[in-house]
C-alpha cells in the first residue's frame, strides 16, 4: 500500500465518523420514535426499534399532554404556521423594497441609515424584550399570534434588507438606467426589471427567514399566550414536563415533528438554504 | 411631478426605516431607562435608582455563574465548531467521492431549531438510559457518564451539542473560502517541493484568514445570544449551574420579577456584542463604499 493510498483511507475514515457525529441524533430520534416503552427499556440508544409503532406520533401530534393541557403538538403546529407564513412574507416583501431603494435610488445619507440597520443583524433580542412585551400590551396585541407576526417582521428587517440590497447593487445599473431614460418610473422599475431578477435572492431571504421564524423560541416564549404558543415552545414544554414516567418516545416523535417543515425546506432547496447561510455571515 | 419622484424613494423606504430604528434604537434606549429604574413586576418608570441595579447585578453570585458559563460556553463552542468546520472543510476538499451528501449531512443541524436538538440531546446524554446504557450494552460496564446532571459540568453537554449544530456552518464557509483558492497556487508550491500539510498551514490558512475572521464574528455574537439550547438541555439548571446571560435576563424579567435588574443585564449583553460588532462593521462600511 502506498502513501496516497493510506492518506485517502485517512480522508475517508474521518469524514465517515464525523459524518457518523452529525447523523447519530437524528437516527436516535427517528428510532426512540417507532419504539414503545418495553423496546426502550430493553435495547440502547442505536438499536433498532424492533416493529415500527407509530402510536407515539400518534400521541405527539393530538393527544400528548403539556402541562394540564393534552391536545398534543396539533394546535402548536398551527399556530406556528399561522404566524410564519405572513410573517415570512411580509418581512421579505419589505425587505426587497428597502433594499431596492438603498442600491437603486441612493440618496444622501442612505449608505449611513444602512450602516445603522445593520446593526439589527446582530443586536441580542433581550434588549428588545421588555419594551417590546410593553409595545404589544399597548397595542392590544399581547399573547396573539398577531403579536408574534409583528415581532418577527420587525426583527428581520434588518436582515433582510441586507440580503436584497447586497444582492440589488452587484445589478448592472445600466439597465436600470436605460429604462428610467424610457420613461419607466419607481415602481415600474422595481415589478419590470428587478422583481424579475430576483428568483434567487427571493429563495435564499424566503428559506432564511421561514427557518428563523420557524425555529424561534425566544419571541415565543416571551410574548405568546396560552392559545398562540409556537411549536418550539410547546415542543419544550412537552419534553420538560416532569411527570412521573417520561415516555421518550412521545418527546422525540414530537421533535421530528417540530423540525420537519424546515428539513423539508433544507431537503427540497439545500443550495438556498447554504447560499443564505453564507449570505447571513454578512459582506458589508 | 419631479420632486415627488425624487422623494418618492425616500417616502418608500420611511415607514420601514423609522420602525425598524425604533425597534433597534428605541429599544435600546427604553431598556437603558428601565435599567435605571426601581422596576420590580411591573416596569415603573417614577422610582429612577441610578445605577443601582447595576451595583446589584454585579453583586449576584448568580450572574458571576452565567458570566463564567458564557465564557466557558463561547470560547469552546466558538473554538470547537471552528477547527471542526475547518478540518472537515480541508478534507471534503480533497476532491472525495459523495461530497454532496457529506455536506448535506454535515450542515443539515442547522435547519433545525435548538429546541429540537436539544431534546435529542438530552435523551442521549440521559445518564443511566442515553450513552451510558449504550456503552453497558457494548461491554463497558464501568462506563459512567453523568455530566448532565452534575453542576460541574452540564455546561460542557451545551457545548457539545452546541458544536454539533454549528460546526457544518463553519465548514460551508471554509469550504466556499477553498473554492475561491486559485489551484495553480497549491501546484506551484507542490513543484517546490511544500507537502500537502504544509502548504495548507502556511499558504491556504493565511489565505482565509477573512472567512476564519467573519466565521468568528458569527459564532461568538451567536454565543452571547444563545438561549434555546441552553433552556431545551439544562433549562439553566441543575439550580443556576448552567445560567448563561440570556437566560439570567429572561429569568429575572419575566419569572422572578425584577424588571430593572433583566433590563441592567440586557444592556451588558447588548454592550458586548457592541463591542465586538461595531469595529467590525464599521471597517466593512468604511473600506468598501459602493458609490459608484
Amino acid at each position: 500500500m502506498t502513501a496516497k493510498t493510506l492518506s485517502r483511507i485517512a480522508v475517508y475514515a474521518i469524514l465517515l465518523v464525523a459524518a457518523f457525529f452529525f447523523l447519530a441524533p437524528l437516527y436516535v430520534m427517528l428510532a426512540t420514535s417507532f419504539k414503545d416503552a418495553d423496546q426502550i427499556r430493553a435495547g440502547n440508544l442505536l438499536s433498532l426499534p424492533t416493529s415500527l409503532n407509530f402510536e407515539s406520533w400518534q400521541l405527539a401530534w393530538s393527544t400528548a399532554c403539556t402541562g394540564v393541557d393534552c391536545r398534543g403538538l396539533k394546535p402548536y403546529f398551527w399556530n406556528s404556521v399561522t404566524m410564519a407564513v405572513p410573517a415570512v412574507l411580509i418581512s421579505t416583501a419589505w425587505g426587497a423594497i428597502n433594499g431596492y431603494v438603498l442600491s437603486m435610488w441612493k440618496f444622501k445619507g442612505s449608505e449611513v441609515l444602512f450602516g445603522f440597520m445593520l446593526f439589527g443583524v446582530f443586536m441580542p433580542f433581550q434588549v428588545v424584550l421588555l419594551p417590546m412585551s410593553q409595545v404589544l400590551g399597548f397595542l392590544g396585541l399581547s399573547s396573539s399570534v398577531g403579536g408574534l407576526i409583528l415581532v418577527h417582521c420587525l426583527a428581520g428587517l434588518a436582515g433582510t434588507t441586507l440580503f436584497f440590497r447586497n444582492y440589488y447593487t452587484a445589478i448592472p445599473r445600466e439597465l436600470v438606467n436605460a429604462a428610467r431614460m424610457d420613461g419607466a418610473g419607481f415602481w415600474r422599475i422595481f415589478w419590470r426589471i428587478v422583481i424579475p431578477m430576483s428568483t434567487p435572492i427571493l429563495m435564499v431571504t424566503l428559506i432564511w427567514q421561514f427557518t428563523n421564524i420557524w425555529n424561534d423560541f425566544l419571541f415565543g416564549v416571551a410574548f405568546s399566550g396560552a392559545d398562540s404558543k409556537p411549536i418550539t415552545v410547546g415542543l419544550n414544554n412537552m419534553a420538560n414536563t416532569s411527570s412521573s414516567v417520561k415516555s421518550y418516545n412521545v418527546d422525540m416523535a414530537a421533535a421530528v415533528i417540530a423540525g420537519l417543515p424546515t428539513m423539508l425546506v433544507y431537503v427540497l432547496a439545500g443550495q438556498y438554504f447554504v447560499k443564505g447561510l453564507t449570505a447571513g455571515a454578512v459582506k458589508g | 411631478m419631479k420632486t415627488f419622484e425624487n422623494l418618492l424613494p425616500k417616502l418608500v423606504i420611511a415607514p420601514g426605516f423609522v420602525l425598524g430604528f425604533a425597534f433597534i434604537y428605541g429599544f435600546m434606549i427604553w431598556n437603558g431607562v428601565l435599567s435605571v429604574t426601581g422596576s420590580r413586576m411591573l416596569p415603573n418608570y417614577d422610582e429612577f435608582v441610578g445605577l443601582e441595579q447595576y451595583v446589584r447585578l454585579w453583586d449576584m453570585d448568580r450572574w458571576y455563574v452565567a458570566l463564567k458559563n458564557l465564557g466557558i460556553f463561547s470560547t469552546l463552542y466558538v473554538g470547537g465548531s471552528l477547527v471542526l468546520g475547518m478540518v472537515l472543510a480541508i478534507f471534503l476538499d480533497q476532491k472525495v467521492r459523495a461530497e454532496g451528501f457529506l455536506r448535506t449531512v454535515y450542515l443539515y443541524p442547522m435547519a433545525l431549531s435548538f429546541i429540537v436538538t436539544g431534546t435529542a440531546w438530552k435523551w442521549i446524554l440521559n445518564p443511566s438510559l442515553g450513552l451510558e446504557k449504550l456503552m453497558h450494552d457494548m461491554g463497558w460496564a464501568s462506563f459512567s457518564f453523568d455530566w448532565l446532571v452534575q453542576s460541574e459540568t452540564a455546561i460542557y453537554c451545551v457545548v457539545i451539542a452546541g458544536i454539533w449544530q454549528s460546526a457544518g456552518f463553519a465548514m460551508a464557509l471554509f469550504l466556499a473560502g477553498l473554492r475561491g483558492i486559485d489551484d495553480s497556487i497549491i501546484k506551484a508550491a507542490q513543484i517546490d517541493g511544500a507537502s500537502l500539510p504544509r502548504i495548507y498551514w502556511r499558504i491556504i490558512l493565511p489565505i482565509l484568514r477573512p472567512v476564519m475572521f467573519s466565521t468568528i464574528l458569527v459564532l461568538s455574537h451567536l454565543s452571547i445570544k444563545s438561549f434555546d439550547l441552553v433552556m431545551a438541555l439544562t433549562n439553566g439548571g441543575p439550580g443556576y449551574a448552567t445560567d448563561v446571560p440570556a437566560t439570567f435576563m429572561f429569568v429575572m424579567s419575566f419569572n422572578r420579577g425584577q424588571i430593572g435588574l433583566g433590563a441592567a443585564s440586557a444592556t451588558m449583553m447588548l454592550a458586548t456584542v457592541a463591542a465586538l460588532v461595531v469595529p467590525y462593521l464599521y471597517s466593512e462600511l468604511r473600506a468598501k463604499p459602493h458609490d459608484r
